[in-house]
């Protein structure tokens, strides 16, 4: 488990990260979203070592021990600042990073080439770097992040530039490490990409961790309860029940809120004396709604 | 599992150097300029041996009483003949390069010889015919000046060449890893200090690569044409010269390494290595202006930047005593030492601050 606790970040006056406290669990994929300049980057780097919090303020540890520089070799990496050399050859390079990992010559070539192949770069791994479309290079990104088999994820904006096939692609090698039982940390502005991906979120804003916890929970906590109702007759009488507040209808539609669980359940026993119930459920909130209702 | 070590500093270092150099052995731009200054040295060797085997001796026309003279005498290739005209005919025909005759010994002219050129004095068939008296030297095993300055030009060329050439091939590529964007994923993989270490030493490697195989090319054309320079001499100097220039170098390479990690654009670099630039540049025009005071070559030999010239030139003039070498080498290691330090803090400093010119103070308080 990767966790961070009280890590602080200021440049100069202002400050980037405040208080920052957030775990990211064995085998869960957790999604890191937050605005443009809400500290997702910064966080990141701290993570990985490639920049020191202020000094004395919280930590970075894994499984409860403060993270040293061994650790962090076999952490996996993609930051934010994207590059690779232009003009070494795609293999070439990633067998590179694996080495500098502390790979065998033979080790980093296999594993470098397989991890190319899943990715759908087989066919490009003798060319260099700066011939690869923008995409690819994404590819290859990833590929430089994962060469070393690492035991922890840390993935700025993973699928920014990718098309649909190839988020589909990296969602599942991706998913291969979090069933592993690696903790994966990544950031993203695609939320649906995220809602469908992750198992736990942290959000962030203005440097400050606003909510992190499981996907579900935070749904429940954040969301409003609203549930809706399908009815095949005209959902009308719902208006007269005790306990309910009617926000809309239509026809057979209805979107209520109710007072209690007993007023809900009690809905439920009337739709169903009333005909041919199609549907009961809590309304389901995106997370681009969840987020917009915790960072404001 | 056996596939996997944790790397040590060293490994690490090891593989940056190995990309280093591999990187540019494949770059045609450094094969080919590698190769035209093999070919300069090459060339130079060749037409020097040339111009100098080119003392071909003199030929003459020798008239009447003259001939005897000219049979005795050493080193002209005459022709004999009775027709003073004649003979200036071949003179304006230019078969030959004067005509010789006999005048009779007057005290004015002891060798009873006149010699007759066409439009101007040719030297070397009067050096031939002059009597010279004996010279004796003071200091016999003093270097000849004009060797000297050979010696100086060739340590200061060398130097100034190779610190110019490596040092802006190790600016660029640490610029290219600024620009490129990977630099942060080398330095969540290894160590600041083994990326800098690693490209420094590559970069020396190279360098110090290039000094060897340019002074075997050196002393293999010159054995080859014959001409045989004084290797007792230039020896120790040599050796010590090479000494130097490692340590000389290294440092060079951390300063021109520190300076580039302050710009993101290679089109910065130029300017932001200027100052170290000049002084790879100093000791050289100081060793060819001002080689021959011994103050200057005295200050110059303890002063780190130029003591990797100016410490074997005073070897080679013998000015320096024993232990000089030794204690100037132990001031140029601990300020290569204090400039590792301080060159790698500014360029940990610098590496991941992107956009316009990191400023020094900046980069040290990280």
């Amino acid at each position: 488990m990767l966790e961070l606790q009280h890590v602080s970040k200021h440049y100069g006056e202002r400050v980037a990260l405040d208080d920052v406290s957030f775990t990211v669990g064995d085998g869960r994929m957790t999604g890191f979203v937050g605005g443009n300049g809400a500290g997702k980057t910064t966080a990141m780097r701290i993570i990985l070592g490639v920049l020191n919090a202020d000094p004395g303020a919280g930590s970075v540890s894994i499984d409860g021990a403060p993270l040293t520089a061994v650790d962090r070799r076999r952490f996996g990496y993609m930051p934010e600042e994207r590059g690779l050399y232009p003009k070494m050859k795609v293999l070439e390079q990633i067998v590179y990073f694996g080495r500098l990992h502390g790979w065998t010559p033979a080790a980093a070539r296999r594993n470098a080439s397989e991890l190319l192949e899943r990715l759908g770069l087989g066919e490009r791994m003798d060319d260099p770097v700066e011939r690869l479309s923008l995409g690819n290079q994404q590819r290859a990104q990833i590929a430089a992040a994962l060469v070393h088999r690492p035991d922890v994820l840390v993935l700025d904006e993973p699928f920014s530039g990718l098309d649909p096939m190839a988020v589909e692609n990296v969602q599942s090698v991706l998913s291969d490490y979090a069933t592993g039982g690696a903790p994966v940390l990544f950031s993203s502005h695609q939320l649906d990409i995220v809602e469908r991906l992750c198992d736990d979120l942290v959000i962030i804003a203005d440097g400050r961790i606003r909510a992190s916890g499981d996907r579900e929970k935070l749904r429940d906590e954040h969301a409003p309860a609203v549930w809706e109702l399908l009815l095949s007759k005209d959902a009308g009488w719902l208006r007269d029940e005790p306990g309910i507040r009617v926000l809309s209808s239509d026809g057979g539609y209805a979107l209520f809120e109710a007072d209690s669980d007993d007023a809900r359940q009690q809905v439920l026993r009337r739709a169903l004396d009333h005909g041919d119930v199609v549907s009961f459920g809590r309304q389901h909130v995106s997370l681009a709604q969840i987020f917009k209702e915790v960072v404001r | 599992m056996s596939d996997y070590t944790t790397p040590s500093l060293t490994s690490s270092i090891a593989l940056v150097t190995a990309r280093e150099v591999t990187m540019r052995l494949r770059s045609k731009a450094f094969l080919i300029s590698t190769g035209l200054l093999l070919l300069a040295v090459l060339a130079s060797i060749l037409i020097g041996s040339l111009v100098s085997a080119n003392g071909s001796t003199p030929k003459v026309a020798a008239v009447g009483g003259a001939i005897q003279t000219v049979q005795a005498d050493r080193g002209l290739t005459y022709v004999a003949t009775d027709s003073q005209a004649e003979a200036e005919k071949m003179l304006k025909a230019g078969d030959i390069d004067a005509i010789i005759l006999d005048s009779g010994v007057t005290p004015a002219n002891p060798t009873g010889l006149t010699v007759v050129g066409n439009d101007s004095v040719p030297n070397d068939v009067v050096g031939v015919l002059s009597q010279t008296p004996h010279v004796e030297l003071l200091d016999p095993n003093a270097p000849n000046p004009l060797l000297t300055y050979f010696v100086a030009l060739g340590f200061g060329l060398v130097f100034f060449m190779s610190g110019i050439t490596f040092g802006s091939t190790i600016a660029q590529s640490v610029v290219e890893e600024k620009q490129t964007r990977v630099v942060e994923l080398l330095l969540s993989s290894i160590p600041v200090r083994a990326l800098m270490a690693g490209k420094v030493l590559g970069n020396s490697i190279l360098a110090i690569g290039q000094i060897l195989a340019i002074a075997i090319l050196a002393v293999v054309a010159l054995t080859i044409t014959g001409q045989r320079v004084t290797v007792s001499a230039l020896g120790p100097s040599i050796i010590w010269f090479v000494v130097f220039f490692v340590f000389g170098f290294i440092m060079l390479a951390a300063l021109f390494a520190a300076a580039a990690s302050l710009v993101s654009r290679s089109e910065d670099v130029g300017s932001v290595t200027s100052p170290v630039t000049l002084l790879v540049m100093i000791p050289y025009l100081l060793v060819i202006t001002m080689g021959s005071n011994p103050t200057v070559l005295t200050i110059m030999s303890y002063v780190p930047f130029s003591a990797p010239v100016g410490m074997p030139m005073r070897i080679f003039l013998g000015q320096a005593q024993w232990w000089e070498p030794l204690l100037s080498l132990v001031i140029l290691l601990a300020s290569t030492a204090v400039v590792l330090w301080i060159g790698e803090r500014i360029y940990a400093g610098s590496l991941l601050k992107m956009g316009g010119r990191v400023k020094i103070r900046e980069a040290l308080s990280r």
